[in-house]
């Protein structure tokens, strides 16, 4: 099959379908609403079920429901609604369900506004509900690259058994890019042996926290996380082989950076770029292998250089990290390479 | 007529001595035993007292969250549409929090049974007024009584749903034998909607809270049966496979 344009809302939508997804629940919000309506007629085409919820607590709260009864589902929402998600969210990982939630990020906090933004990092990769877990966020920076996790953010999702985010945000949702699509997959709700389908002649099952029935639950949440950490980071290298000065960046304010990565090699800057794609796990082994680094900048669409504080970790703060924030517009790559300049030049003010 | 215990209740309850959420638990076992469907049921249930449920029921079920007992049941049972699918609710869980979800399970008509347990306050919590409490009744958030005036008439939520294109409205009472047997019919009557395809089915049960209205099992009972009924009239409200019939 030969690659389409499409839009990044409306890949994810046909991705989810061919990943096996037969059942979506949400609720309209700018600017993801294109997921809703592509699913609202494609979904039944596919012998799969829509709704419209009432909220997005409803609509998560089906994903729940749907989820426990072993079906491939999902739900999408962006800035105020995905905090409405939270709730629903928690209780989904604390059942040790798998399940995708999509975040087209929009900028602010509150009511914010449609435009493009990063804020949504603390929430979405540090956690947004209450309690022990995590949810495995990934970051797509193309419309093809939505795709590709969409399908397998579904199997991670279920070899862990816990929600998976795809955080995109608003122009990476809205941009029109060829994406090449893989074939329909089949999915088989029965064949997990917890999933929710009447007791038959067997045990009845029970889907509610595990903390009520696992033996040394704190050990256990530990160490399943600990896993994912250990398995689950993922990230893209550009020209960080010999570089000084590293930017750290994910989603669409990343392509800038490899734009500005270029300009500056083109200068003789020993520049480059780390992009995560996985959020948590953040990719902390990617700055592992760095020997010559000097300092690092996190580029991200937030006026509180959310990001930077794992950037500071990742590299155990033995590196000055410079953060290049704000939110709302898209940096130019030489607004990036601006920031270079300055980092080197020694004018930087550093956040960690 | 000695009745045996349904193999749905597999364990002896652990409400309230009095409560009337141990009699329900076991309509509704018996119900589901008997039309020949509890192998086939999945529950979602609330938070609360209801939460109990599952630890004397041996059926499928899954913890919803607090009021979106009724969305989780949707969830399910759009994804399986052959099972038996209901949600077991208290009043603060259905009316308050998750009215909401409540009424808009009944507003698309899902073809799911909501059991909502009335017994007029927040039970688990420690006795604060719900949505049903009584006018002038104390709780530990109404001391002087509650004074509609501030808070609201008590909610009838049948009569907010009769309006609405559901397959079938009923409330019934714990509170003596008689009524017991009529909740038991009504309980049959909302699973079978659901059989049938009828649509959205819910049975409202008055129920004794003895440990939080401060009476003893009796005297709850007696005041159902005074003074609750006059707020909360019994019987069955829609019915429509019989009306088509």
């Amino acid at each position: 099959m030969g690659k389409q344009l499409m839009k990044g809302n409306e890949a994810i939508a046909e991705a989810a379908v061919r990943a096996g997804c037969k059942f979506f629940a949400g609720y309209p919000i700018t600017p993801q609403s294109e997921i809703l309506e592509y699913l609202s007629w494609r979904l039944p085409q596919a012998d799969g079920v829509f709704v419209q919820s009432e909220s997005e607590i409803a609509g998560i709260s089906m994903v729940y429901g749907a989820a426990a009864s072993g079906f491939r589902t999902m739900t999408s929402s962006s800035g105020p609604g995905y905090s409405l998600l939270q709730e629903g969210i928690s209780y989904i990982a604390s059942a040790e369900l798998p399940c995708l939630i999509v975040n087209v990020m929009r900028y602010g906090s509150g009511l914010g506004d449609i435009f493009v933004g990063q804020s949504d990092y603390w929430q979405a990769v540090k956690n947004g509900g209450h309690g022990d877990y995590r949810s495995i966020v990934y970051a797509p920076a193309s419309v093809q690259e939505t795709a590709e996790l969409v399908i397998s953010g579904f199997d991670t999702a279920e070899k862990y058994r816990n929600p998976v985010t795809i955080l995109s945000d608003a122009s990476i949702g809205q941009m029109m890019e060829p994406v090449e699509l893989p074939a329909m997959k089949e999915h088989d709700p029965d064949k997990f042996q917890w999933s929710l389908k009447g007791k038959g002649d067997g045990e009845f099952r029970r889907v509610t926290s595990v903390m009520y029935f696992q033996e040394n639950y704190d050990d256990y949440i530990a160490s399943k996380y600990k896993k994912i950490e250990e398995n689950e980071q993922l990230w893209e290298e550009f020209q960080t082989e010999d570089a000084e000065i590293v930017l750290v960046s994910y989603g669409i304010s990343s392509r800038i950076c490899e734009e500005a990565v270029s300009m500056a090699r083109k200068d003789g800057l020993k520049v480059g770029l780390i992009r995560p794609i996985s959020l948590y796990p953040f990719p902390v082994k990617a700055f592992e292998k760095l020997n010559n680094v000097k300092s690092f900048i996190s580029v991200e669409m937030t006026a509180l250089a959310q990001m930077a504080e794992d950037v500071a970790l990742a590299c155990k703060m033995k590196n000055p990290v410079y953060s290049l924030g704000g939110g709302m517009v898209i940096y130019e790559a030489s607004d990036v390479y601006a920031k270079i300049n300055e980092v080197i030049e020694g004018n930087a003010k550093e956040v960690f | 007529m000695i009745k045996k215990k349904p193999a749905a209740c597999f364990v002896d309850n652990k409400y309230c001595p009095g409560c009337g959420h141990g009699t329900v638990n076991r309509l509704v076992g018996e119900v589901l035993e008997e039309m020949g469907v509890d192998k086939d049921a999945i529950g979602a249930i609330a938070v609360g007292c209801s939460s109990l449920m599952p630890e004397t029921f041996a059926i499928d079920c899954i913890q919803a969250q607090h009021g979106r007992a009724a969305a989780v049941a949707v969830g399910i049972k759009r994804c399986r549409p052959d099972k038996t699918v209901f949600s077991y609710q208290g009043d603060g869980d259905a009316l308050a929090i998750g009215f909401s979800e409540t009424m808009y399970a009944a507003i698309r008509n899902e073809n799911i049974t909501v059991i909502f347990v009335n017994n007029g306050n927040f039970g688990m919590t420690g006795g604060q007024m719900a949505p049903t409490t009584l006018e002038g009744q104390k709780t530990t958030t109404s001391p002087y009584g509650r004074d509609i005036g501030t808070t609201g008439h008590p909610l009838n939520v049948i009569q907010m749903m009769e309006n609405l294109n559901v397959a079938y409205l009923a409330r019934g009472s714990v509170s003596n034998n008689r009524n017991i047997m009529k909740t038991k019919e009504y309980i049959r009557n909302a699973f079978e909607a659901q059989q049938n395809n009828e649509g959205y089915s819910f049975v409202e049960i008055l129920s004794p809270c003895p440990t939080n209205w401060g009476m003893d099992p009796l005297k709850a009972m007696e005041h159902i049966e005074n003074n609750v009924i006059k707020t909360y009239e019994l019987g069955e409200f829609v019915k429509r496979g019989e009306k088509n019939a």
